[in-house]
């Protein structure tokens, strides 16, 4: 089943007098449970793709259908409130509240929508100890290194349940050991819940392990490979 | 936090001051020169010529004797010359009873060297300190008194000095010097002369009452309360607290700039992470809320805590008053004591919270409005 479909994607900016075609003409179809990687240059328009995807970002032409819903011209409320509920985002600099906790921060999308604290909790404690950190619940994102951090920022992408998880180049700012235990815990959590996930990347590793790779150049895909 | 503490202690502390200084002024006058009420015979308030007086005082005695705590001393009050082996000034010359004037001023209290009529001496003499080192003389120093008698002789007789009094009024002091009637009528060789009937009343707020009261029992006679005849000091009392109000919501619209800074610098370093939110799903009004709360929230506690300190601070400036006799000279020359005593109503507290409060929830409203239009794909990339 599609759960996200572009259908000719524009991004046009102008900086400097001048119109850069971040998105020009993506069409594409991610199918639930796609262990996707998009890749490509720096400015090829990855960043800008998950953008558009997530609802961040308003095409200057196209479509963006997830799961059957358009967003393209969804109101901003709207917008958050189906983020909330069907978007799961990881970053590259993990974004955590530094004041909370690593099982605060993972309840927090589940705060947002409403859910009783008993369930919060439960559903975070697991959640961490899916990533490896049921005895880190209580540290504070500056107790804990970057590799931990992140995998604190994927719990929290999929406390909400979301449909899918984008990831913005999650592995930009790990060493080898941590991103190599970021890639294990999402591709387990891919397999075992058939959680899909998008990443934008430059990284080899996190591309080894993708099951398809965009590529995209210039604003446009050159190439979409999936593997066996 | 730290600057929404110190402006509300700092309001509350200048106001409790400027209050404190107008009050002791307004009772300096009112115990020293001027009374509740004071009535005269019409024509001497145009012409203080010692033939104008008052002919009935006595039945001015027996009507306060009706009312409670009603007090009133009968005076002798002539323009006349001080001097002295030093030098000279004009002055008022007050004949009074000393028992009586103890009931309707506090010079009694107020003396720096010798006494206050303790015991009868003939031709004694009170003058105040800024007239005595004016004209270089001291306790039993002998000085002269010249003035007409109701004849437009002109007299003079030589009083000593039996004490040196000292207000917080170095004009009053250096113009009111004060003997016994007795001895006036003597050296003029009159009956009893009365110039001027001071009225204090225990309860001040009786003063428009009783006033009217008097009025209507003596309408040959000129009866004016202390509105009147210092209207300075009356408008003073009245705009006073406004005024303490104005004196608040300045600083308190330079606390509200505070908070707005506080609270942008604090959005300016927290943008990735309300990026971060609004990119999770956080909507646009609970976003708003949570920076108006947070805003409201420091205010509630650092505003009361303020308040606190300031009423504490208040307190015991009102016990043990501040110190400002480096300036003394100053502060008395217009009335104001050296030792300011402070003073505060109570509900300006409670308005004072409510302005606090009142002024945070205004001041969080433009930092939330800028939160809102954060840009989450910028913000998260802390652009």
């Amino acid at each position: 089943m599609s759960i996200i479909k572009t259908n000719n994607l524009e991004r046009f900016y102008t900086e400097g007098g001048l119109t850069v075609k971040a998105l020009n003409g993506v069409t594409l179809n991610i199918e639930e449970g796609e262990f996707t990687a998009i890749v490509g240059p720096s400015g090829s328009g990855k960043t800008t793709l998950l953008n558009v995807i997530g609802g961040l970002d308003s095409p200057t032409n196209g479509t963006v259908e997830i799961a059957g819903t358009e967003i393209t011209n969804m109101k901003d409320n709207m917008l958050i409130d189906f983020r909330l509920k069907n978007i799961g985002f990881v970053f590259q600099a993990y974004n955590l509240i530094p004041v909370l906790s690593a099982l605060e921060n993972t309840e927090f999308i589940m705060l947002l929508q409403k859910e009783p604290k008993a369930k919060r909790e439960e559903r975070a404690k697991q959640l961490l100890k899916e990533v490896g950190l049921e005895s880190q619940i209580n540290k504070k994102p500056n107790e804990m290194s970057g590799g931990q951090q992140q995998r604190v920022a994927v719990a929290r992408a999929l406390a909400s349940k979301p449909k899918f998880v984008l990831a913005d180049e999650p592995t930009a700012n790990l060493d080898s050991k941590s991103t190599a235990d970021l890639l294990d815990i999402m591709h387990e959590l891919n397999q075992k819940e058939k959680t899909t996930f998008i990443f934008s990347t430059h990284d080899q590793r996190v591309i080894d392990r993708a099951t398809r790779v965009i590529t995209l150049e210039d604003g446009k895909i050159i190439s979409d490979e999936t593997k066996k | 936090m730290t600057a929404i503490f110190l402006g509300v202690w700092s309001g509350v502390f200048i106001d409790a001051l400027s209050l404190g200084m107008n009050n002791q002024r307004t009772e300096n006058f009112l115990s020293t020169s001027i009374g509740h009420i004071q009535i005269h015979n019409p024509k001497y308030l145009e012409d203080n010529k010692i033939s104008f007086t008052i002919s009935n005082s006595n039945e001015l005695l027996d009507f306060g004797k009706n009312i409670d705590g009603f007090h009133i001393s009968n005076r002798t009050k002539i323009g006349g010359m001080v001097s002295s082996a030093n030098g000279a000034s004009a002055g008022n010359v007050v004949g009074i009873i000393p028992e009586n004037e103890k009931e309707v001023s506090s010079i009694y209290e107020s003396m720096v060297y010798g006494n206050y009529f303790e015991e009868y001496k003939k031709n004694g003499i009170v003058i105040g300190r800024k007239l005595a080192e004016k004209l270089k003389v001291k306790v039993n120093s002998k000085i002269i008194l010249t003035f007409q008698d109701p004849n437009n002789e002109i007299i003079a007789s030589a009083f000593r000095i039996q004490g040196i009094y000292k207000t917080a009024n170095s004009r009053f002091d250096e113009m009111n010097v004060f003997v016994q009637q007795q001895d006036l009528a003597r050296i003029m060789n009159t009956e009893i002369l009365i110039h001027e009937s001071g009225i204090w009343l225990d309860n001040k707020e009786n003063v428009d009452q009783v006033t009217e009261n008097l009025k209507a029992n003596f309408p040959k006679l000129e009866v004016r309360s202390w509105k009147i005849i210092a209207p300075d000091l009356s408008y003073t009392d009245e705009i006073m607290m406004q005024m303490l109000y104005i004196i608040m919501l300045i600083i308190l619209a330079a606390l509200a700039f505070g908070i707005i800074n506080t609270m942008l610098m604090a959005i300016l370093e927290r943008r990735r992470e309300l990026g971060m939110l609004m990119a999770v799903g956080m909507n646009k009004t609970k976003l708003f809320s949570m920076v108006v709360i947070e805003t409201i929230f420091l205010s509630l506690i650092s505003g009361p805590l303020g308040l606190f300190v300031a009423y504490l601070s208040v307190e015991y400036f009102k016990v043990n008053g501040m110190d400002f006799s480096s300036v003394a000279a100053g502060l008395e020359d217009v009335g104001y004591s050296t030792i300011v005593y402070f003073d505060m109503d109570p509900e300006f507290y409670f308005g004072t919270l409510v302005m606090v409060v009142t002024t945070a929830i205004l001041s969080s409203i433009y930092p939330a409005y800028k939160a809102l239009q954060l840009n989450p794909v910028e913000s998260i990339r802390g652009i």
